[in-house]
This record gives structure tokens, C-alpha cells and sequence, in this order.
């Protein structure tokens, strides 16, 4: 048993050994993943950056898991309902239930037409559906920006642990980051090598390592503190009154918050599924049934995540000290702390390394994702359209590492605050895009102008109320609430924003239908949305078929 | 090399299969059927319980309407 951590610790040699040891073993299998189901050559977008378009259930499952459920999310979910409860942080229950059912109506359509037409990011698919460089770059820049804060995020619960572990804080500023920086280096380098088969197999090591300590976890917080004790706990904390009179945060919610807390979770499950990562991910299955399987499975996650966030709760009961190494308050520290506190020093260290593994796979697919974006929607639409499939994933490469430096960058360089700030807009951001997808998986009825407009009104009106938002912390970007327009009803921003967006989309429409504004060619045929794996394919790379003559069928 | 076939779903299927995914969404999005304290289960209130149960029942009703569409496709290639 350790002691309490307190400012400028002593390091945690035993943990530390611990999280090292694993994260080696993830570093070998990362480089090793190269070898795995390989491939005639890695010299494609399909190869390197969706692992050959070829992961059956399993593979995906983990794959899906360890993209969605990020590292962030496993500290800052319990941070949440250890600072403010329930609609901070419980909403991200229902939140990652609702996605499925939804990826299970939408996702399916978007695999064929993506398989159909060898399209490798959503931007590909907009751009072939509508015809539009602009509404393709608006969605592809979308995704960029969107991503980068959240790669960035990874960064900051990796630095949670380090912080525990007793390295950081003090010292200088080269010393005190290296731990980082060398962890970054180590990633960036087998996504490189090994692209999205990188991820794909540290994930299994992820899960298996978060699925053990959160079991051990939830047995010990039952047998030591009682589940009943850390309800109570928590709720007396988030009744207690703050200086300003209201409460601390909310343990169940009542009629002032019911639409805060449905509209987060309803808003971030439509968010999850456009973000281009978990696109990537869905693009790389073998087959439709393999996302409709996964969505069947995938809820097990959220068993994990809802656990995970009560540990939030029972920091609260543990009355776990959230002191940084630099001497402030931090409620991202309750859980790697409450861990420090509650286990031997070994136990503490794998909890650790599943927290630090699993934000490198997320990093690694999320950066793998941008730098798709880049190369098939800025790269070879406005610079190279000749560019041949080894020169796209080329350049994909280089630009996963540019996009990994930015994001340490980031974290280094700007205040943690503004990474979470940039989070939060990105979630508001990526939103905006679901328009011209979702709408684009069904129907040509909508116009490419007035998508694009619908996409900048959304935009701009989500990034003006959040940069309204006041917290006791900052003056800016304090929440994802606000009130609906003309209304005293609180709920997401991003949700407000997409009824903004989808307005103008659909008046500009039937405006633009009256003028009969050139509607721009649709490559896609109807049959395109339901082609299965067995059906013609563009440009398929097959792990045993090999490489099928475009528009021949693979059986 | 076969004919790609139309592959859309006979509406009946369709319909019972949209009917089995909305259920666990409006089960989870409807907050006032579950915001409330008890009745309790292993000391955790009805609000926490509700949400844990529906990860399984959201699990098996997303199962239950791909088995449904399955199915079909499957009586319709015989």
C-alpha cells in the first residue's frame, strides 16, 4: 500500500516498472503488426490506412472499442462525476447506448457505397455524392480541426498518469515533458510503419488490461466501501451548496436538467459516428454484417465506461486527494489517485498502463483518420489529382506524424484548459458535417450550396455560444450548455447549432430548387447503398483474393 | 460473375426492425421515465440500475433486429 500522494512526490519505481513493461510489449506488436494478414505491399490508402479493408467481427470489435472508449474518456468521465455528477458525466452512458442502433441504421450504407466506389474518408464519399470540391473540402477541414484537440486530449490523460507516477510537475520544462514526448516518438513511429494494423493489435492488449483492473476495481469499491456508502457519498456531495448558493452538480437529474442530459447524449452519439476516426474504423470491416454484428456487441464497452465513471463516485467516498504534482486541484487526477491510494504499487501500475495504452490506439487510428482526410481531400483533389495510390499513402504518413507533432505541441505549448476547450468545440463542429452525410446516405433532395451553408450557419453559431459560456474556472468555453434559441430550456450546443444548420439547409434548398441552381453530378447509383462485399468493388486489395481488376466482382 | 441483386428490405422487415432499434433510444432519451431515486438495487439508485440494464436490453434488441434482417435476406436468395 502507498502512501497518499502529495506535491512533488518521489517517484513510483515498482508502478513505473510496470507501465514500462507494457509499454514495450505494445511497442514490439505495434512494429510487428506490419507482418499481420500481410499484404503484397503497404503502398495504398486501403492497405495502410484501413488495414486492407478486410477486419472480420472480432478484429473490429476491438478495434471500434479501443477507437470510441479513449483514454480521455476513461479519466475525464470519472473526473466529471467526481466534480460535478451525473450530467457532466453519466450522460456518456446512455450517450455510447444510443450510438449504436444508430451506426446499426446508417453505417451499413455508408460501408457499401465507400467499398463501391473505394472511397476512404467521409469527405470521399460527399465529394462523389454532390459533386462539390467545396462542401468535400468543408467537411474534410471539419474533421481535421475536430480531431486534432482530441488527439491532443489523449496527450493530457497520459500526462494524469505520469503526474500520479510522481514524474512531472517539478523540474524543468524539458525533463518534466520528455516522459511524453518519448511515448509520442515511440507511437508516431510504428503508425508509420504499420498503419491502422498498429492500433488494431494493441487493442486487444488495451482492452484486456481496462477490462481487468475495472472488474478488480468495482470488487474491491463493493467489498470496502459499498456501493450504498458511494451513492451517499456522492450525493452529499453534489447537494452540498457552493459559495454561489447553487449546488455542486447534480446527483440525479430533475426537470431543469432532463433536456441538458438527453440532448448531450443524444448530440454525442451523432457526434461519435461522423468523427472521422470511428469512420475509418467502420471502413476497415470485411463486410456489412460485420458493423451490424458490431453494433449488436460493442454496448459491452459502455458496461465498462458506466463502471468506470462511478469510480468517479467512489473517489469521492474514498475522499481521494486531487492535488497535482504542482501543487493545484485536479479532478482528472481522481482516478489514476484513487487507484494510487487504493492498490499496491504493481496493481496501480497496470491500471496505469491500460489508461496509457489506451490513448495511444485512439492517438494512432485518430491521427491515421486526419491524415486520410488530408491526403484524398486537400492533398490529391487540389495539388496532385494524378497522385498514384503509393504517392496518397505516402503522403498520408508524413502527415500522420505532422499531425501527432501538432498535437503534442498543443498540449505542451497551450494550457490544458484550452485542449479541453477545443474538445468541446470539435464536438460541435464535427456535428455540423451530419447533414450533408446522414442526409447524403439517403436522398440527392438536398443542395450542395445549401449544405454548405447550412454547414457554415451551424458552425459559426455553435462556436459563438460556446465561446459564451462562462464557468467558475474560465471566461470562455465553460460548457457544452446553453439555452435553446427563444426558449429557458438548457440543453447541448451542438444539438442547437445542428437544428440551425439543418434550417438554413433546408430553405436554401428549396430556394436554390426554384432558381435551378446547377445541382452538381452524383457518381453513385442507388443499387451502390446496399452492395455487400460480394458485390463489385473499386480498387479492393484482398487479403487471400488479391487485387481485383476495378469493377470486377470479388466472390 | 453474378448480377448484383437489389438487396432492399421488404417493408414489413424493415418496419419491425426499426421499431426494435428506437426502443432502446427512446428508453435512454425519455430522462423523466428513469431520473428518480428509487426503487433501489445493491444500494445503487434506479436511476444508475436503469442505465446499466439497458446496455444489455439495447445490446439484445440491436442483436434480435439484425437476426430479423438476416432472415430475410437469407429467404430471399433461396
Amino acid at each position: 500500500m502507498t502512501s497518499t500522494i502529495a506535491a512533488g512526490t518521489k517517484v513510483d519505481g515498482v508502478a513505473l516498472s510496470v507501465l514500462l513493461f507494457f509499454f514495450i510489449l505494445v511497442t514490439i506488436g505495434g512494429f510487428l503488426a506490419a507482418k499481420w494478414r500481410r499484404p503484397e505491399s503497404m503502398h495504398s490508402l486501403d492497405e495502410w490506412g484501413l488495414g486492407g479493408r478486410g477486419f472480420g467481427t472480432i478484429v473490429t470489435w476491438f478495434l471500434l472499442g479501443g477507437d470510441l472508449y479513449t483514454a480521455y474518456t476513461f479519466v475525464a468521465v470519472p473526473a466529471a462525476m467526481f466534480a460535478t455528477g451525473a450530467v457532466s458525466g453519466f450522460f456518456a452512458v446512455p450517450y455510447t447506448i444510443v450510438v449504436y442502433p444508430l451506426i446499426f441504421i446508417f453505417m451499413p450504407r455508408m460501408w457499401s457505397v465507400a467499398h463501391r466506389h473505394g472511397f476512404v474518408t467521409p469527405a470521399d464519399f460527399v465529394r462523389g455524392r454532390y459533386g462539390s470540391r467545396g462542401l468535400s473540402l468543408a467537411v474534410a477541414v471539419t474533421g481535421i480541426i475536430a480531431t486534432m484537440p482530441y488527439i491532443a486530449l489523449q496527450l493530457v490523460g497520459i500526462q494524469a498518469v505520469l503526474d500520479t507516477l510522481g514524474l512531472g510537475g517539478s523540474g524543468n520544462w524539458f525533463l518534466k515533458d520528455l516522459p511524453l514526448f518519448i511515448a509520442f516518438a515511440v507511437l508516431a513511429a510504428y503508425t508509420y510503419s504499420s498503419g491502422l494494423r498498429a492500433p488494431a493489435l494493441i487493442a486487444f492488449v488495451k482492452d484486456t488490461l481496462i477490462y481487468l483492473v475495472i472488474v478488480v476495481a468495482i470488487i474491491y469499491v463493493g467489498v470496502k466501501i459499498g456501493f450504498g456508502d458511494m451513492f451517499r457519498a456522492a450525493e452529499a456531495k453534489m447537494t452540498t451548496k457552493t459559495k454561489t448558493g447553487a449546488a455542486t452538480g447534480v446527483f440525479i437529474p430533475n426537470d431543469k436538467t432532463y433536456w441538458a442530459y438527453s440532448s448531450l447524449a443524444l448530440g454525442s452519439a451523432l457526434a461519435l459516428f461522423m468523427y472521422p476516426h470511428s469512420m475509418t474504423a467502420v471502413l476497415s470491416g470485411r463486410s456489412r454484417n460485420v458493423i451490424r454484428r458490431n453494433a449488436a456487441i460493442l454496448p459491452v464497452y459502455s458496461l465498462m465506461l458506466g463502471l468506470l465513471a462511478l469510480l468517479g463516485f467512489a473517489a469521492i467516498a474514498a475522499k481521494t486527494n486531487v492535488i497535482g504534482a504542482d501543487g493545484k486541484p485536479n479532478a482528472q487526477l481522481a482516478v489514476p489517485h484513487f487507484f494510487h491510494d487504493a492498490f499496491p504499487s504493481w496493481f496501480a501500475g497496470v491500471a496505469f498502463a491500460a489508461i496509457a495504452i489506451g490513448a495511444l490506439v485512439p492517438a494512432a487510428i485518430m491521427s491515421i483518420a486526419a491524415a486520410n482526410l488530408f491526403t484524398r481531400n486537400i492533398y490529391r483533389e487540389f495539388f496532385k489529382p494524378d497522385a498514384t495510390p503509393k504517392q496518397e499513402a505516402q503522403v498520408s504518413k508524413i502527415v500522420s506524424l505532422v499531425v501527432k507533432f501538432g498535437a503534442l505541441l498543443f498540449v505542451l505549448t497551450l494550457d490544458k484548459q484550452n485542449a479541453i476547450n477545443f474538445q468541446l468545440l470539435g464536438g460541435v463542429w464535427i456535428l455540423q458535417t451530419i447533414v450533408a452525410i446522414v442526409a447524403g446516405l439517403y436522398t440527392r433532395w438536398f443542395h450542395r450550396w445549401a449544405l454548405l451553408a447550412g454547414w457554415a450557419a451551424g458552425m459559426i453559431y455553435g462556436t459563438v455560444m460556446a465561446y459564451q459560456q462562462k464557468s467558475p474556472a474560465t471566461a470562455h468555453f465553460g460548457g457544452s450548455l446553453a439555452k435553446f434559441p427563444f426558449s429557458h430550456t438548457t440543453v447541448y450546443i451542438g444539438l442547437s447549432a445542428l437544428v440551425v444548420n439543418l434550417l438554413v439547409s433546408v430553405v436554401l434548398t428549396f430556394v436554390l430548387r426554384a432558381l435551378n441552381a446547377p445541382v452538381g453530378a452524383d457518381s453513385t447509383g442507388p443499387e451502390d447503398y446496399y452492395s455487400d462485399s460480394d458485390g463489385p468493388a473499386v480498387r479492393v486489395r484482398g487479403t487471400e483474393g488479391g487485387l481485383a481488376e476495378p469493377g470486377v466482382a470479388r466472390t | 460473375m453474378k448480377e448484383p441483386s437489389p438487396r432492399r428490405l421488404p417493408t414489413g422487415v424493415a418496419a419491425a426492425a426499426g421499431v426494435l432499434l428506437i426502443i432502446p433510444v427512446l428508453a435512454l432519451l425519455i430522462v423523466p421515465l428513469y431520473a428518480k431515486k428509487g426503487p433501489q438495487l445493491w444500494g445503487f439508485p434506479f436511476f444508475y440500475w436503469y442505465q446499466f440494464l439497458w446496455v444489455f436490453l439495447a445490446s439484445g434488441f440491436t442483436y434480435s433486429a439484425y437476426v430479423l434482417i438476416e432472415r430475410a435476406r437469407r429467404g430471399e436468395r433461396r
